[in-house]
């Protein structure tokens, strides 16, 4: 029997997944065939969906950019005829166009994404799921798992790095009637969607990481603190709990050992700062998410008080893999400092947006050429930005960077989450730098002084200088102020808010300069520094242009080149957006 | 979304009923705060009072914990929540513009509800689909790779939808 897989995250569903899935399922009825329609998650490769999968006795066929109409003369014409409709087809066991995107990723982390159907938890079993928690359960005292995980080298994956096996360690040797786990799913960075697609499309993977750490830790309770935005994972954690429990994987006495575990969910309420461990912690007691000074870790003394062990999403669904194959197998992958692998969410002005999942090491330029099929509409590489708002961007002339903790940590930047957002040459630097400190300034507790109030000031500074008022001392000041809010704030969210802006600083300094000096925005992208014209040799006359404008800016006759005045121009873009024959030009 | 209910005696005893159902305990503000803003689309002061009863903690707190959390509202929804993503991929990929023209078309700032009550625009840190940006999200409906003719579209239909369901 032939079965057609639907890409179904929240990726999938947004390009129109489900309208494929329903056509589906009345072509499927109205046709009277057999054959099983499955839904699964996302397969990575987000900027082919909706992708379709067909599997037959002649191996496995995927369809990309699937539409409702597609989908009908797949059925049509594979389904019933046996004859695939090749040009639709991008990967099978003749054609591969995703090679370059595919070869050189490994597959731990997302091992099931998009292969397994996530609400059913006999195919994640069928996947060897849940054998290494019995594995564990029945031949291995806690403190040796401990040391297992210590061995494989995994660090934490939602920014930190820590070494996963210790913190595991802390966490067990703490003598407590009552212990925590916890599982962060907060994923505040905004353009990374790593922990999504795990937690959509492999939601079991997490909970068995999550078992595994609770047994290694002496612990029986656990939450997962999911944001509010994820409802697709909410509803695919809340169903693969209940499986769980029905099946006594979750609850007292599991597999007969004596161990008991219970997962409950938490949905955060929208606060950045709440990604940070103590803040995190507050949310769950129910108060307002405001981080406190460490020591004590949460290790030691947690949520309500009791030992905590809180990680990543993406951490713990690299347990139960290293548990199935060994932790040398594990090691044996990455660098020196950094092992396995690791998931990339790229996006921006990036071909293939996606997630990519990449031994550490992997080059920069490698991912972006590579895996990321280059720079979209043929624009020249300019940077990527990791980490988020407490990372930093890395200039393209540093291509070549191979990645991990520590030499990422030596640009300036962050390895952060795995967000990674790939800059061209209409990016404005100073720009993106204004970007993240509004976000940083919005976000902040409040608590520190220097966090709440020196962010206020260098996004003002940052605001006057893309607007063209800034001043030759204030680069000093923007420095000046950054060290000072590094130093004089208690949570990463402060320590490491003026990232953005030093790595900008440090590496296109020039583009500070000339928004300052010579009142351009090298990018034409900051709006008053730019200047909206038409080409008259470009322009054909077709009068959308002048369609689209809402402050009448655009005059002229049809098939004539049409007339830009800058005194009425709002420079909202449109005219530039809507042009088709790029006689909209900015100066 | 939803169906907004107006914040009288009676629907507290209907939302009281409803934390019996959910089994929600004292201790848990933030899921009560949920729960009541999904009961009234909002958290209506009544209701505040209500739950300081409820777990022991000052109104005054209560306040101080929902203007913390971007999630809660203290002002009734339109009947359609926009919410325009504002992440870094989303940035650069344009998301600004896309904003003017959603605010065009509805008239209407970040923040504000439309005369008629039909839609709600906020903003959103990430919504988790930067492969598709510039992306919003209309109720629990993700619309992705955005341009200003497929904003126009989507609103149009939302525009329609609404006077079908009227009529
Ligand atoms: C401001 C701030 C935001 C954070 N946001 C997240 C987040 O969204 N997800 C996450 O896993 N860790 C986040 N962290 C890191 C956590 O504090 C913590 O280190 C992490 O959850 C530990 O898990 P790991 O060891 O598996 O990485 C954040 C830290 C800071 C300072
Ligand atoms: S940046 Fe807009 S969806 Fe992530």
């Amino acid at each position: 029997m032939k079965t057609i897989k639907v890409g179904l995250g929240t990726c999938g569903i947004s390009a129109g997944g489900q309208l494929v899935y329903n056509k589906l399922v009345e072509e499927i009825k109205t046709k009277n065939l057999e054959v099983e329609l499955k839904e699964t998650g996302c397969m990575g490769m987000c900027y082919e969906e909706v992708l379709v999968e067909v599997e037959e006795d002649n191996g496995t066929f995927l369809y990309s950019k699937v539409t409702p109409e597609r989908a009908s003369k797949i059925v049509t014409e594979h389904i019933i005829n046996n004859a695939p409709v090749k040009e639709w087809i991008v990967k099978s066991d003749e054609v591969n166009k995703e090679e370059d995107f595919l070869k050189n990723q490994n597959r731990i982390v997302l091992r099931n994404c998009g292969i397994i159907d996530p609400t059913s938890i006999d195919e994640y079993i069928a996947q060897n799921g849940y054998k290494a928690i019995q594995t564990v359960l029945k031949n291995s005292t806690p403190i040796d798992i401990v040391d297992q995980i210590i061995k494989s080298g995994l660090r934490g994956r939602g920014g930190g790095g820590f070494s996963t096996g210790m913190k595991w360690k802390f966490a067990h040797m703490e003598k407590a009637d009552k212990k925590y786990i916890i599982c962060n799913a907060d994923e505040g960075d905004p353009g990374a969607f790593m922990d999504r697609s795990v937690l959509e499309g492999d939601p079991h993977s997490v909970l068995e990481g999550m078992m595994i750490a609770g047994y290694a830790i002496g612990s029986d309770e656990a939450y997962i603190y999911c944001r509010a935005e994820y409802p697709l994972a909410i509803k695919r954690l809340k169903n693969a709990i209940a499986q769980c429990e029905e099946r006594g994987y979750l609850g007292k006495n599991i597999f007969g050992s004596g161990f008991s575990f219970k997962i409950k969910i938490k949905e955060g309420a929208g606060a950045f700062v709440c990604g940070e461990e103590t803040a995190l912690m507050a949310s769950i007691e129910g108060k307002r998410g405001v981080p406190r000074l460490r020591p004590p870790f949460p290790a030691n003394k947690g949520l309500w008080g009791k030992p905590t062990n809180i990680n990543n999403v993406e951490t713990f669904a690299n347990v139960p893999w290293i548990i199935n194959n060994g932790w040398d197998k594990y090691a044996a992958l990455g660098t020196e400092k950094s092992k396995g692998t690791k998931v990339f969410a790229l996006a921006g002005k990036i071909n293939h947006s996606g997630l990519a999942e990449v031994p550490m090491g992997m080059t920069i330029n490698e991912i972006v050429y590579g895996i990321g099929g280059g720079i979209k509409n043929g624009k020249k590489f300019k940077a990527v930005q990791m980490g988020g708002p407490s990372g930093g961007c890395i200039p393209a002339s540093m291509g070549d960077l191979k990645i991990d903790y520590d030499e990422i940590t030596r640009t300036g930047a962050i390895m952060g989450s795995g967000g990674m957002i790939v800059l061209d040459e209409t990016t404005c630097m100073v720009d993106l730098a204004r970007y993240f400190l509004n976000f940083t300034q919005n976000e902040s507790c409040g608590k520190c002084t220097f966090c709440r109030i020196g962010t206020k000031r260098m996004l003002e500074i940052l605001e006057r200088i893309t607007e063209g008022n800034g001043k030759e001392s204030d680069i000093d000041l923007l420095i000046d102020l950054a060290q000072k809010i590094k130093n004089g704030s208690l949570c990463g969210l402060g320590q490491t808010a003026p990232n953005p802006v030093l790595t900008t600083l440090q590496y296109f300094r020039e583009e500070y300069e000339a928004h300052i000096r010579d009142k351009k925005c090298p990018a034409h992208n900051c709006a008053a520094l730019i200047e909206y014209c038409i080409d008259p040799d470009l322009c054909t006359g077709c009068g959308v242009c002048a369609r689209e404008c809402s402050s009448n800016a655009i005059t002229g006759k049809k098939k004539e080149a049409y007339y830009l005045d800058t005194a009425l121009c709002s420079k909202c873009g449109k005219c530039f957006e809507v042009c088709k024959f790029d006689a909209v030009i900015k100066n | 979304m939803a169906e907004i209910k107006n914040p009288d005696i009676e629907n507290i005893a209907e939302f009281k009923q409803d934390l019996i159902n959910k089994r929600l305990q004292s201790g848990s503000l933030i899921p009560l705060l949920q729960s009541a803003q999904d009961s009234y689309g909002y958290i209506p002061e009544k209701i505040i009072h209500y739950i300081s009863e409820l777990v022991g903690i000052p109104a005054a707190e209560i306040y101080g914990v929902i203007t913390f959390y971007s999630q809660f509202r203290l002002k009734p929804l339109g009947k359609n929540l926009i919410r325009i993503c504002e992440g870094t991929a989303c940035h650069v990929n344009g998301a600004k513009s896309i904003l003017t023209v959603l605010q065009d078309e509805l008239g209407i700032s970040v923040g504000e509800t439309t005369d008629d009550g039909v839609f709600t625009l906020q903003s959103v840190a990430c919504l988790g689909c930067c492969s598709l940006a510039p992306v919003i999200m209309v109720n629990n409906d993700t619309h992705g790779n955005l341009n200003h003719d497929k904003i126009k579209r989507i609103i149009k239909k939302y525009k329609s939808d609404q006077k079908v369901r009227v009529a």
